[in-house]
Parts: C-alpha cells; sequence; structure tokens
C-alpha cells in the first residue's frame, strides 16, 4: 500500500501559535530585501548586458553615469518618469493599464520561493535563526514551489497578449501572438525537462530540491545526466524572450513587439519585468540544477567560507552571474532564429527529447530502487512494449480513421 | 489559517507589495509628466503612415493550433509532476501506468506532426 507521507515542512517561523513582533518582522524583512535585491539587481542586469555586449562589439558602452556607468539605468528610468504618456485612442483602454502589472506582478513574485542562501551541507536543512526565530532565508517556502514558478511564468504570457491585444494596432498583435505561441510551446518542454529533476530529488518544493543536492555528484546537473539542464536552458531562454529567440521584438520585423504602443514608465515596467525575469529564472535554473547556496567545495575548500553565514548566498549569487553572462553572450553570439525553425525546435526537438530522457531515467530509477528478480525484469519489459504496441496501434488507428473520414466528407486541406 | 496556507500568505504580501510598487511608479509618473495629446498622437503606430483597416486584423489559424497542442502537455504535467515527485512509492505498476498515459497524449502530438501541423508553411 502507498503509505500517508508527512506534510511537507513550511517555514518554521510560521510554525507558531504565539504571533508577536518577531515573525511579522522577520517576514516584512524578507519582503523589504527580496524586493531591494530584486529592483537593484535589474538595474545591475541592464547596465551589465550593456557593458558586455559593448565590449563583444568592440564599443564602451555607457560610461557616463556614475563609476563606470553603473547609473546608467537609473538615469534612464528617471528619465522615463517625465515623459508622456500616450494610450492610443483605438486600444482597449483598461487592458491596456492592466498589462504592464500582469507582467511585472509575477517577475517579482518568482523571487519568493527562491532560496536565496542558508546552510545546505551536509545534510542541512538550511535554516537560520534570526531574533531568536528559526526561518529559511526564503520569503515562502510552499510544498508546491516549483508549480508555482510554473503558474507564475504562465501568467506572465498574459501580460505580454494581452499588451499587444489591446494596443489597437498590428505590429503589437503580431508580436503578442508570436509570443505567446513561443512561450506555451517551450513551456511544454520546460515542464518535461523540469520532471526529471523532481524525480530525481523527490520533492516540489524549492529548499528540498537545494538540500538534495548535498555533493557534486548529486547536483542535478549531473545526476539527471547534462540533458534536461540543457533542454532547460534552451526552453527558458525562450520563455525569457531572450536572444536567439526574441522573435516576440523583433525590430526589423515589427517594430518592438508587443510594447510598440507603450511609452513612459509603463514601457518601463515590461521592460524592468523582462530583465527581472531574466535573473530570476537564472536564480530557478541555478536551484534546479546547481545547488542553489550549495558550496562547489574543491577537496573540502570552501572559497567563500570566509563570509560565514553568508558564505550560501555568495554561492547563489556567483552561479547567477554565471547564467546572466551566458544570456549576454547569447544575445551577441546568435542571430535569431526563424519561426518555423523556433517551432520545429521546440516540437520536434526538445519536447520528445526531455520526454524520452524524462522516461530512461524513470526507468533507470525504478530499477535501482527495486530489486526487481530476472523474472520481475523480462516481465516488465514485456509489458512495457506491450504499451508501446498498443499505443502504436491506436495510433495507426486514428490515422486510418481519419482518413477514411476526409475521403467521405472531402478534404479540407 | 491553516499551516499550509500560511507560506502562500507570504507569497500574497509581495505580490501586493509588487502591485503596489507598480502603481506608486505610475502614479508618481503621472504627477510629474506632462500630458499634452494631440490627435496624431494617439494614432496606432503603423510605420509613419496612416493606419489601414482595423487594428485587430486576423492572425493565421496555425498559431491557435500550436495553443492547442500546449493543453496535451499541460494535461501531460498536471499529471507527470506528482508522479515524478514520488516514483517510488508507485514503483513498476506506477511506471507501465504513466507510461500508457504518457503514449496516448504522444499519440496526439505524433498525429498532429503525421498531418503536417507542426509544418510551418
Amino acid at each position: 500500500m502507498i503509505a500517508m507521507l508527512p506534510v511537507p515542512a513550511v517555514d518554521p517561523v510560521l510554525d507558531t501559535e504565539s504571533w508577536w513582533w518577531q515573525p511579522l518582522a522577520i517576514v516584512g524583512l524578507k519582503v523589504l530585501v527580496v524586493f531591494i535585491i530584486g529592483l537593484v539587481g535589474t538595474m545591475f542586469m541592464v547596465w551589465f548586458e550593456r557593458k558586455i555586449v559593448a565590449g563583444m562589439q568592440n564599443r564602451i558602452g555607457p560610461d557616463k553615469a556614475g563609476p563606470f556607468g553603473l547609473l546608467q539605468t537609473l538615469a534612464d528610468g528617471i528619465k522615463l518618469f517625465f515623459k508622456e504618456d500616450l494610450i492610443p485612442e483605438r486600444s482597449d483602454r483598461f487592458v491596456f493599464k492592466l498589462a504592464p502589472f500582469l507582467a511585472f506582478v509575477p517577475a517579482f513574485l518568482i523571487w519568493s520561493v527562491i532560496p536565496l542562501g542558508g546552510d545546505f551541507t551536509d545534510g542541512r536543512d538550511g535554516t537560520v535563526e534570526w531574533f531568536g526565530q528559526i526561518t529559511r532565508v526564503q520569503l515562502a517556502d510552499p510544498p508546491v514551489g516549483v508549480l508555482l514558478v510554473l503558474a507564475l511564468s504562465s501568467i506572465a504570457v498574459y501580460g505580454v497578449m494581452l499588451a499587444g491585444w489591446s494596443s489597437g494596432s498590428k505590429y503589437p498583435l503580431l508580436g503578442s501572438v508570436r509570443a505567446s505561441a513561443q512561450m506555451i510551446s517551450y513551456e511544454a518542454a520546460l515542464g518535461l525537462s523540469l520532471a526529471a529533476v523532481l524525480m530525481a530529488a523527490g520533492t516540489l518544493s524549492t529548499s528540498g530540491i537545494v538540500a538534495a543536492q548535498d555533493q557534486l555528484t548529486d547536483w542535478h546537473l549531473l545526476s539527471t545526466g547534462v540533458v534536461p539542464f540543457v533542454v532547460f536552458l534552451i526552453a527558458m531562454t525562450a520563455e525569457l524572450n531572450r536572444p536567439p529567440f526574441d522573435l516576440v521584438e523583433a525590430e526589423q520585423e515589427i517594430v518592438g513587439g508587443f510594447h510598440t504602443e507603450y511609452s513612459s514608465i509603463r514601457f518601463a515596467l515590461f521592460f524592468l519585468a523582462e530583465f527581472m525575469n531574466v535573473i530570476s529564472m537564472s536564480a530557478l535554473l541555478v536551484t534546479l540544477f546547481l545547488g542553489g547556496p550549495q558550496p562547489l567545495l574543491i577537496g573540502s575548500f570552501d572559497l567563500f567560507a570566509v563570509l560565514g553565514p553568508f558564505g550560501g548566498t555568495a554561492w547563489l549569487l556567483l552561479k547567477v552571474f554565471l547564467f546572466l553572462y551566458v544570456y549576454v553572450w547569447f544575445r551577441a553570439t546568435l542571430p535569431r532564429l526563424r519561426y518555423d525553425q523556433l517551432m520545429d525546435l521546440g516540437w520536434k526537438v526538445l519536447i520528445p527529447v526531455a520526454l524520452g530522457w524524462f522516461l530512461l531515467l524513470a526507468a533507470l530509477q525504478l530499477g535501482r530502487d527495486n530489486d526487481l528478480s530476472q523474472v520481475g525484469y523480462v516481465t516488465l519489459v514485456i509489458v512495457c512494449l506491450v504499451v508501446l504496441g498498443l499505443g502504436y496501434l491506436l495510433f495507426t488507428a486514428a490515422i486510418s480513421v481519419a482518413r477514411r473520414n476526409r475521403d467521405r466528407e472531402g478534404a479540407a486541406y | 489559517m491553516s499551516l499550509f496556507l500560511r507560506d502562500y500568505l507570504n507569497v500574497v504580501w509581495f505580490g501586493l507589495a509588487a502591485v503596489l510598487v507598480a502603481g506608486l511608479l505610475l502614479g508618481l509618473a503621472a504627477a510629474v509628466r506632462p500630458s499634452n495629446p494631440t490627435r496624431e498622437k494617439l494614432i496606432a503606430y503603423e510605420s509613419g503612415v496612416n493606419p489601414v483597416g482595423m487594428g485587430w486584423s486576423q492572425s493565421q489559424v496555425r498559431y491557435y493550433v500550436f495553443a492547442l497542442l500546449f493543453v496535451i502537455f499541460d494535461v501531460e504535467a498536471v499529471f507527470i509532476f506528482p508522479w515524478a515527485a514520488s516514483i517510488e512509492r508507485y514503483g513498476a505498476f506506477g511506471l507501465i501506468t504513466m507510461l500508457a498515459f504518457i503514449i496516448l497524449l504522444l499519440d496526439g502530438l505524433v498525429y498532429a506532426w503525421k498531418r503536417g501541423l507542426l509544418r510551418w508553411v
């Protein structure tokens, strides 16, 4: 029989009946800190991208505002405050105003389930003690944190989609239709590669996934084979509409894509959301495949041991930074895909590969866990083959029925 | 409120904070920016020429087909995730059941592929 599992642990600080200032202060502090990290990180990311791309193209890039041009994003943001905000006359005014929120809020919310630090080494669960309360260095640790992230990235599709539709203009509409088709196509591949990680970790909670990656060999990058990681990286780049998958805002074809009609601070919200998504999804990738705040030990030497309790955070930042660089590198190096190539890559390569690899891993995992007898193995293989055969039969039946119906009713195409 | 839901309450607080910040940014901008809309400024952008026809033009049906196909994998994800997270508990029986389920759904994708729906013409 299937045994009942205990309910996964939530953040211990919330597990109290005596509500006093400490839990509230901790939650408030976390909200504030994560918010500041998000905003400052986004500002930094915009500068970083411009600077690196400039370097790769043999230019200087922003260097006037502040040291090394670090305050360039802030200057641009302040400028946008003083720009006129135009709402096109043919737009759907309510949806037009709603769409930036739908893009901006989910981008932030992904941060809430990323473990931002804490000590996960040697099987510790990453809890820390603040103000005499035990808590986690993440805003919320729901038992299905990964599903929450997937749900939020689905909501982000609505932001893009409604922004383009509500503009009442052709380029944005084209951009938004492209965006929604692209994002949902790659979300399928994203989810399937994610399933391999969930199988290896045995939990959907983000802190549980980090805790499962104790040694370097436990890192899901290695323990699931490198394939899900590569699929996830490609699918994520497409999900973020980053180059080389930026057909959504392909300047040469459809101007700015979905945000063509947006100006002033509404445009800035889309821009912020886009870059914030880059950082938060990189953090998710690191959490899922590279152990999040887990240190990469050389022998038993921890590079950031001097930072004490902040060592985990430093490791997380270092790894996230690596992927931010990879994204910028993608942008500077790879030419944009054509739309049919994009769809082919998603549906004909990534999804079958991710699904096949996932089933392979599932079979391997079961073979490792259950010591089946010789007869058991043979039976299992035979049953699997029978299922495969039945699937094939069903498929040929569907094809022949469809052909018969087409012949009878006349083909539409 | 149950312990299970308290973590989500944190997420809600954070979401409210995000809405608040976005609203504050918009409100602040509304207070300081100029507002001088003219008829020309409000015309939809169409590379500098006057817009032709409706803004909500028809788009191709092939985008819609991909949205339909996506539903296959969304359904699949709903069942795969819980199974993947607790694969040991269901053992070989779970594997075969899941295999049958996945192959049924894959038939849908292969059918669409065979009929040329995945070909972008």
